[in-house]
């Protein structure tokens, strides 16, 4: 018999929980943080029950710590925060960048800077995400925007953790948290698991952070018969602290070589209507439902509009953005801040073609009559 | 003698990959590895069973010298990374090396919040009194009176008694030794290591260097007599009047209870639950 489709009514954390489940996850650890919070009330029944562990830490730090300790116990484990928390996760994060050690982050961003709007959306993060952490490093950033991205994305943060050994971050926003959909749900079967690959020479033969063709070496799991050093120093092919230049470089090198070669399957963006677009909005995050919405409608009034929306921040997709840019006469970047995004579009463009910005920090969502608005006038 | 401890050395120490160390010489660190190695020796355990997390400082480097599943996290985090480990793979005896700076300062709330919930992690915090690696500035157990390179006229602040600060937090096991009474060392880490939940074993050790030279004790020799003659075991200093207690501090195991410890309850309340592994 064909296992049955399963429609659910979930809000958008509840359904960065079951995608998390569905990818493997098996290790929660976080601190309660409106509008995150849902997050690790879900995990707190649910992880129990499919033989997992949830742990509420003292704080965020420590949560942080726990999920990269799982993970090196070869458990796919994950945290969930917001804007606050987030920031003091961000030394351990680097830590997860400089040690390979995967793992997924939810950041449900408020309103910033400091406690805020805690109870309303902002897209505030954005850099932070990339840049939050210490020392240059590769990082992974999704963004959502509807509860069954909540799933799907949650499931690829896990994929591509894995695969390239880095936490990723998936920015959600108090409006992807809180909105109540149906969803379905795919069957197991259906669910792109991928798990880090582990070493199959015999341990004498394992270099932890040898270099290959990926540029991501296999990971073994402590307590699995390969005992190896992990550090956040900077460190040679064996996992001990190095201060010699050249290992140091070929460290520094391979990870972000890693990132670069996945260009490919990391980068991932959704066009919508883009096939004949003259004008364009580009948006990710909740924004990106209103602009869907503002496009349809322009389209209505006879305006070429087409919408890219970013599920992938970065690594910034820069070639999808630059075909938009040459394609297109205009493009408007709604965004919940002062304009993270448009700095990079405006960074790659290399055309003619105008950038507008359409900012909004005042915790409220960006509508599609304000989206629309300038739509029609571009 | 000789043939046990090379014997000790070569299945224990990578001895042909990370030395000589980086630690000064008359460091109480070694000791410290010395015995916790005899002791994890003597408990039979195998060498991957055991994962050795440590924090940032000169305690930190323990991790390399050690040849077992090593970790080595970031400032003061060491027992939630350890935490993490336990609770994602229990069969593994996790071990946490900490200095007093990486425990009680930075570290100070993982420390007590471990010790509340009994997490099933041996703790070894070495307490020198100092941040040795940085130079020698003041910790949270930094007597009164001393001085250090952030303390030019005196420590003024009060000091942390690690041991006792673990206890009351809930540990279940709880010890004081230090580098120069080593034979206790490694019994109480021995018996740490197999003590279910939460175990704390704090080590005074020597600084000499970043410690001693400041506080007229400029010498190895020097702070291991300092040692020697302050160091009380906790049965004769309970009896001890109150005007000889000034400057000295009790040694030896100063709690040992039985209860549940987190493991123990997670399991339990797992076992009530009907697996669903799907919605």
């Amino acid at each position: 018999m064909k296992p049955k489709k399963r429609v659910l009514l979930m809000q958008g954390n509840e359904a960065i929980v079951e995608g998390a489940i569905a990818a493997g996850c098996r290790f929660f650890a976080g601190y309660p943080i409106t509008p995150a919070s849902e997050i690790s009330e879900k995990a707190s029944s649910r992880m129990p029950q499919v033989g997992g562990v949830f742990i509420q830490m003292e704080d965020e730090i420590a949560s942080m710590g726990a999920v990269i300790g799982a993970s090196l116990a070869g458990v796919k484990s994950m945290t969930a925060t917001s804007g606050p928390g987030f920031s003091l996760m961000s030394e351990n994060i680097g830590f997860a960048c400089m040690a390979e050690v995967p793992c997924v982050v939810v950041n449900v961003m408020r309103g910033g800077p400091s406690t805020g709007l805690p109870t309303h959306p902002s897209q505030g993060d954005v850099l932070q995400a990339r840049w939050g952490t210490h020392g240059d490093h590769p990082i992974i950033v999704l963004a959502v925007s509807t509860v069954r991205d909540c799933f799907e994305i949650t499931v690829l943060a896990f994929k591509l953790s894995e695969k390239y050994r880095l936490p990723v971050i998936i920015l959600s926003d108090e409006v992807v948290a809180h909105t109540r959909e149906t969803v379905t749900l795919p069957t197991a079967g259906e669910v792109d698991m991928v798990n880090r690959i582990k070493p199959a020479m015999p341990p004498e033969w394992y270099i932890p952070y040898e270099d290959n063709i990926m540029g991501v070496p296999p990971m073994a799991a402590f307590g699995e018969g390969y005992p190896y050093h992990v550090t956040g120093l900077a460190h040679d092919v064996r996992g001990f602290p190095t201060q010699r230049p050249d290992e140091v470089t070929a460290l520094m090198n391979r990870l972000f070589r890693k990132i670069t070669q996945g260009f490919h399957e990391i980068q991932k963006v959704k066009p919508f209507m883009m096939d004949d677009a003259e004008v364009a909005v580009i948006a990710y995050g909740s924004v990106a439902r209103s602009a869907r919405q503002a496009v349809i409608e322009a389209r209505q009034l006879g305006i070429n509009a087409g919408l890219l929306q970013l599920i992938t921040i970065f690594p910034f997709p820069r070639r999808f953005v630059e075909d938009v840019l040459r394609q297109c006469r205009a493009v408007l970047i709604p965004e919940m801040n002062m304009g993270q995004i448009s700095r990079e579009v405006k960074r790659v463009n290399q055309t003619d073609s105008r950038v507008d910005k359409l900012n909004r920090m005042d915790g409220q969502l960006i509508t599609p009559e304000e989206i629309y608005g300038r739509l029609i006038k571009m | 003698m000789a043939e046990e401890i090379t014997r000790l050395i070569h299945k224990y120490l990578r001895h042909d990959k990370k030395f000589p160390h980086i630690w000064c010489p008359g460091c109480g660190n070694g000791i410290v590895l010395g015995a916790l190695i005899r002791a994890i020796d003597r408990s039979g355990l195998k060498k991957d069973d055991v994962v050795l997390v440590s924090g940032i400082g000169c305690s930190g480097r323990m991790t390399v010298y050690a040849d077992f599943n090593t970790l080595h996290t970031t400032h003061g985090r060491a027992l939630t990374f350890a935490t993490g480990i336990k609770l994602a793979k229990p069969s593994l005896h996790v071990i946490v090396i900490m200095g007093d700076g990486d425990a009680t300062a930075i570290g100070g709330n993982h420390f007590i919040h471990s010790a509340r919930r009994n997490m099933d992690l041996t703790a070894i915090i070495i307490n020198n009194l100092v941040y040795g690696m940085t130079g020698g500035q003041h910790s949270p157990t930094t007597p009164p009176g001393c001085i250090t390179a952030t303390t030019p006229y005196g420590q003024i602040e009060n000091a942390f008694n690690i041991a006792e600060l673990g206890a009351v937090a809930g540990a279940s096991f709880v010890g004081r030794g230090t580098v120069y009474h080593t034979q206790l060392l490694d019994q109480m880490i021995g018996k740490a290591i197999l003590k279910k939940g939460f175990s704390v074993i704090e080590v005074l050790s020597s600084c000499h260097v970043q410690f001693g030279r400041r506080n007229m004790m400029g010498s190895p020799v020097k702070m291991m007599k300092w040692l020697k003659e302050s160091a009380v075991p906790s049965e004769k200093f309970t009896k001890l009047p109150p005007e000889d207690l000034k400057g000295r501090f009790s040694i030896g195991v100063l709690t040992d209870l039985d209860k549940p410890s987190y493991l123990e309850k997670y399991q339990q309340m797992c076992k009530g639950i009907k697996p669903q592994p799907r919605l």
